[in-house]
Parts: C-alpha cells; structure tokens; sequence
C-alpha cells in the first residue's frame, strides 16, 4: 500500500519540474535587454574564438555559443533543416559562397541587413563580395562576407626533396606557371618513384581549375544551365582528364578519412589549397609534421573558390544582437584576426592591404608569407558567378571524375554523364 | 498484497457487484452505486487508457508523418515550401528515373546478399550453441556483442578493413597474390563490403531467436528419432527446422524490411562530401539514401516524399511476397 502515495508523489514532483524548466524556457526567450545568448552555426574552421572572447568583454550580457558542424556537406542539408523547419538556426549562420546562391532566390528567409544600417559598411568589402548577397533588385543584403577562398598550391617539401625537386616555395611557385606546367611537374615527381602520388584529388583540382577559367561555370548570369556549352568547364575537365591519365592522382575523396590520414602519410605531394584549407591541412598533419606542409603560388591566374558569409535568420529571437555580432565579425578587424588565426582570407579591401595581414607568416607551413602568397591571388581575381544548383553539379562532376580515376568509364563517357545528370538536376 | 491493490479491487469488485446490480432494482445514486459505476467506468475504460501511450505515441511519430509525407510528395516543394500542388507528377518522374531504378536495384541485391547468408549462418549458429558445450552462457552472450555495437562504430571500422589502399582484407588477399580490390569502384564488391556489415551485426540477433525456438523443441522428438535411427542433419532439416517455422518467419519479415531501409552502413562506406550518391556511380546507393539526396541535398521534398512512399509500398510487396512464400510451405 504504501507504493502508490510515494508514485504519486514522484510524478508531482516530476511534473512540478518539468512546467518549471518550461517556464524557465519562455522567460529567457522573452527578454528583450537582459541576458542574451547568441548561437552561431559554423562549418570547417572558422577562427572566431579569440573574436567572441573579445565581443562578450565588450558586451556585458551577451554570451556566444558557436555550434560547428565538421563538413560543408553534412553542414548544408542541416541547415536546410533548419530553415525549413523555422527553428534551429540559431541567431547567427555561416553561409559558404554555394549556399548562399542558393538561398539568394529566397531572400525573405533572412534578416535584410540592409534594414539595419549595412549600406554604409559596403566600402568594407570587395565589390564582388558585396554583389554576391544582394538581390538582383539590389534591395535586399542577406549577407556580410567573412572570407574569399582565395587559392594556393600546398605542397609536401620532403615528398619535393625525395623527388629532387626544388623546396623553397619561390622556386616551387615557378615550376608551375601554367597547369600545363603543374602536370609536366607531376610526371617528373612521379617518375621519382617516391611511394607517393602527385596530388589528393581530382575533383578538388578540378574545382579550383574551373574557378580560374571565365566569370561563370555552369550558369550564365540568367540562371541558364550553360555546362555543355561553356567551353571553360570543359577545359577544366580536360586539363584535369589529362593529369588523371598521367597518374598523377592518388583518388582518394576529399574529407574521407584516407583523405584525413594522407596529410600525416605523406599519401599525396600536392593539394590546391584555398585559404581557408589550410587550418585543415594543419589539423590533420599535426604538430609533428609542422614545417613538412608548405605554401606556394597557384598554377595559372588567381582566381577564389569558396569563402563564406554571415546572415541572420529572422527565426533569430536576437536579431539585433545578432545582427551587431556579425557586423564585429565580418569587420575589416574581425576578418584580420579570423585570418591570424585560421588562414581564412579576409573579403575586405582594408583588412587585405593591412600589413599585418600582408606580413603574416604562417609558422606551421614553414613561415610561409601566406598573407602575400594569397594577396596576390585575391588581387588578380576576376569574380565568378554561381547559379543556384553549382554545388550539386560540382558533386556530380566530382563523381564522374572519380569514374574515371576508378577506371569504370572513359573520360567522355563520364563527361557525357555528368552533363546528363546536371541536365536531369536541373530539369 | 501491496504490490498489487488495483486489480485485486477491481476483481472483487466484479465479483461482487454484479449480482447485487441485476437482482436490486435501480435506486437514486447512493455512495455506493456511484463507486460501482465508477469501477465500471475504470473496467471498461481503464485497459484503453493503459494501451493509449502506444497509440499516441503511433499517431504522432508514425501515422502523421505518413499522411503528412503523402500529402508532400503530391506537391512541388522545394527549399521555399509549398510550390503547388502537382497530383502524382512526382511519381510518373519517378517511374523514368533511373537513378531511382538503380537503387531500388541496389537494395535488393544488398538484401539477398545480407539476408540470405545471414539467416543460414544464424540457424547453423543456432543450432550449434543448443548443444551441450563448456561456457555455454558466455558463448551465448558472446554472439549478442554485434548488436550492442554502434552500427556507426562498423561502418568506420569495416570501412577500413575494405579500404583500398591500407585495407586489412586487401591485405590478406595480396598473401595469396590477388590483387588489390577496390571495394567501392563496382557493384559487386561494394555490395560484398556492406552485407559482411550487415551480416556480422545480425547473425548473433537472429540466432539467438532460433535458440530460444529451439529450447521449447520437446526433446523426446529428438530421441524418438534417434531410435528411428535419423542422423544429425536429418533431424535438423525434419524436426528442427518445421518446429521453429514461426521464429523462421519473423526473422525473415523483419530482416526484410531492415534489408529495404538499409542506410547508415552504405553511407558511412561511401566517404567524402558527396557520400550520399553511393559511390561515384552510384554503386551502391540504396532507396533510402535517394530519398535523403533528393530531399536533403537537392531539397527537392515533393520527390523525396514520393521516394519514401514508394519505399514503403516495395516493403508491403515484399512483405506480402513473404507471408504467401511462407503460408504456401505450411
């Protein structure tokens, strides 16, 4: 008998618990000047530690929780999520430039910048930058620009010495003025007999070639799908076609844990490496490769891929706090610091001629000058216009090169195929 | 007494009252006729409210989804919501699309390799850890450690036991000079590596079933047969085998459906950003992962919601496949 009366008890007790962290909930969200807590969702390496630190010292009152998601790829369709569902989301997100294409059709989604007094930061950032989270109606700013991808030739110099290739990054960089030269370069590493192959991937060398081909890729600026017609797409396939068949490549998925491994391995000699590549590369080699991994200048012109945004969506319950927090961030000194401490390469004009960006070594890549080495890629940038589905078809892409490299269809066969299944994509 | 006082009550109550209630002519409600009334409410009403959790809890995550995901996939709906509605357009696509055809293709194939060895090995498993062996409770628990193991944890490790390049079964095969495989380029190597995942993680599961059948076997069968003067394997085919038919049956539908739905193993084996294409072409994508790439990756939910319907449908065929194959063999 006397069960039931303690059972009871226990689920008073627990209900009584419950509708109390309920209330708690409501009350927090509620208040509009107290206490705030700020969620930022985040892929990759975005360096912002010290930032929040900083921005929260400053502050009284506001506290930052960054919520990272390892991949890009897992990232996206979480986010999807989010946004679908209208919760989730957080206060602040990071939009790469592939995203963000695709949101800039549903602009509603996020808060207007503009709104709040962003026309006035627009000298803050590279033109181009700045276009990219506009609205054609240039009414709408869903976006403040953090990063550019802008491109280097990472490369393994005790992999180059087995070789008896050059090391010293100036000489590397003059190996390969052209990616004709990078694969003439790759066939002598090869002929070394070194265990290793020449570079990670093809789909990644193939991204960062078309990015250096025209102003677009597989859209024109009226969201046409233009992939069998542009011929910059297919000369990118075929200059990586051509390294493909030379053996170049060590045909292992970019961020698959083979991937991971070959950085410490030694698997591959080379990666083209945006900016923001970097903090991987150092992650995954670790502190006892530091000084093997080092930076030289990309084959052909300068040119970006990747780099991300910051957006607001209006599920924020803080969208002003938010809104400030991005604006510190994506600051010409938000960008500097991002920079010192991941690599990630600033999209503002006054943060790219700051000396102590243009001076910054990168002690990890054997003090490379990476805020020089890449300032003169982002300097000979011509921006390139995405369409709204240039992810998707950037994967396809990748797998019919994979076929390839696999051995499992020709190289216009898998063409055909990748222009197929863009077509089917796309309808 | 104390453990129990809800149903003894309510057992003597029934005995009680029912006779006072038929042969007493009705009265005004006194105390006493309102507490009959109230057990009655609680005998009649109570075993509803004692089954209500499943049903709710049904409704909300099972039955409503369903519904809901029919109502999408009649839809075009994309990353901006509902785009309008579009009758059975996304199914009469989905009928021409052979990247769908390739999947369904896939899974069935990844089913009868899993399934098929699975449940044979799991009946010969079975039937040996039903002798009399030393450390019987251990072996016993011993093939249960499979499941406990996160299906994640066997992705990531078989994954790197099938690799390419370091791969411990490459390894082994180089020893007796075969050259290296690589499991993710064709079909029917792929499909090799994740059955061996899956198998590896059911066999203990399924076994463990068949021995619990096995148990209730009454023994003098066994002995009426030896005398008869039947081996070993025949006993296993004639006795065994019919005496646990209802074991067999569930194993299969279940193992089936688990076959129809497979996901985590394929894509965990698939590696890199675009993992959710099963390989590069498509190797070993299965239904469920379509469904994921056209919804969450190409946010296309009005073709992902016809995709899951059309999983659900081929798990009915199958399963209904099943009953009569079954039934028919009785």
């Amino acid at each position: 008998m006397s069960v039931r009366p303690r059972r009871t008890l226990l689920a008073a007790a627990l209900a009584a618990a419950l509708a109390l962290t309920g209330a708690c909930g409501g009350a927090a969200q509620e208040a509009g000047s107290g206490p705030v807590t700020l969620i930022v969702k985040t892929f990759g390496q975005f360096g912002y530690d010290g930032l929040y630190k900083e921005y929260e010292a400053s502050h009284p009152g506001v506290t930052i929780k960054e919520e990272n998601v390892g991949k890009l790829g897992d990232y996206t369709p979480k986010l999807q999520q989010w946004m679908a569902a209208g919760s989730g989301a957080g206060d602040v997100v990071a939009l790469e430039e592939g995203i963000i294409s695709q949101y800039m059709a549903k602009p509603d989604q996020f808060v207007n910048l503009l709104d709040h007094g962003a026309a006035a930061l627009q000298p803050n950032f590279l033109e181009w930058k700045w276009k990219q989270a506009l609205t054609a109606d240039a009414k709408k700013l869903i976006g403040l620009g953090t990063d550019i991808g802008a491109q280097g030739m990472c490369y393994r110099t005790d992999l180059f010495a087995k070789a008896g290739l050059p090391t010293d990054r100036e000489q590397v960089g003059a190996l390969w003025p052209t990616w004709d030269a990078y694969l003439e370069t790759g066939k002598r590493f090869m002929a070394a007999n070194t265990g290793a192959h020449f570079y990670d991937s093809s789909g990644g060398l193939y991204q960062n070639i078309v990015m250096q081909q025209s102003d677009h890729t597989y859209y024109d600026t009226a969201n046409n799908l233009v992939i069998d017609s542009n011929p910059a797409v297919k000369t990118a396939w075929d200059k990586t076609v051509a390294m493909v068949k030379a053996g170049l490549s060590a045909s292992i998925d970019q961020y698959s844990p083979p991937w991971n491994a070959g950085f410490k391995n030694g698997t591959f000699a080379t990666i083209a490496c945006p900016s923001w590549m970097l903090a991987t590369i150092q992650k995954q080699a670790g502190p006892e490769n530091s000084g093997k991994w080092d930076v030289a200048k990309v084959p052909g012109d300068g040119a970006v891929r990747g780099g991300s945004f910051l957006g607001v969506p209006t599920q924020s319950k803080h969208q002003n706090e938010a809104v400030e927090l991005v604006k510190f961030l994506t600051s010409a000194q938000g960008q500097t610091a991002a920079f010192k401490a991941k690599s990630n390469f600033p999209s503002s004009p006054q943060a790219i001629d700051d000396p102590a960006v243009q001076s910054f070594t990168n002690p990890y890549f054997g003090n490379a000058p990476v805020g020089k080495i890449f300032g003169a890629s982002a300097k000979a940038i011509r921006p390139v216009y995405l369409g709204p589905a240039t992810v998707a078809i950037g994967d396809r892409v990748t797998n019919a090169l994979t076929a390839v490299e696999q051995g499992k269809l020709q190289p216009d066969e898998a063409w055909a195929k990748a222009v197929d299944e863009a077509k089917r994509l796309v309808k | 007494m104390a453990a129990s006082p809800v149903s003894t009550k309510d057992i003597m109550l029934v005995i009680h009252d029912r006779p006072k209630t038929a042969t007493r002519p009705a009265k005004a409600s006194t105390p006493r006729e309102r507490g009959s009334f109230l057990s009655r409410v609680d005998a009649k009403g109570s075993p509803y409210l004692f089954v209500a959790p499943f049903f709710v809890v049904f409704a909300v995550f099972g039955l409503f989804p369903l519904i809901y995901t029919a109502w999408v996939s009649l839809h075009k709906w994309d990353a901006g919501g509902d785009a309008g509605f579009v009758g059975l357009a996304n199914y009469g696509e989905l009928f021409g699309d052979p990247d769908f055809w390739n999947a369904v293709g896939n899974t069935v194939g990844m089913l009868v390799l899993a399934t098929v060895p699975q449940l044979l090995l799991a009946l010969i498993l079975a039937s040996l850890l039903n002798q009399r062996l030393r450390g019987l409770l251990l072996l016993r628990m011993g093939v249960l450690l499979p499941i406990v193991t996160s299906v994640a944890a066997v992705g990531i490790v078989f994954s790197q036991i099938f690799d390419r390049d370091a791969g411990m079964v490459n390894g082994l095969l180089g020893l007796v000079g075969v050259t290296p495989v690589d499991w993710r380029a064709d079909k029917w190597s792929s499909w090799i590596a994740i059955s061996t995942m899956v198998n590896w993680r059911w066999i203990g599961y399924n076994s463990l079933i068949y021995l619990a059948a096995m148990q209730s076997i009454p023994r003098d069968l066994y002995e009426a047969a030896t005398v008869d003067g039947a081996s070993k394997v025949r006993q296993f085919w004639s006795i065994t085998v019919p005496m646990i038919r209802p074991a067999l049956i569930f194993t299969v539908i279940v193992s089936t459906i688990a076959g129809m739905q497979l996901f985590t193993e394929p894509l965990i084996f698939g590696q890199g950003t675009f993992a959710i294409s099963g390989g590069s072409l498509r190797q070993f994508q299965t239904v469920s992962m379509y469904m994921f790439e056209k919804a969450f990756r190409d946010f296309d939910y009005g073709y992902g919601s016809a995709v899951a319907w059309m999983i659900f449908l081929l798990i009915t065929i199958l399963a209904v496949i099943n009953f009569l194959i079954t039934r028919r063999a009785k």
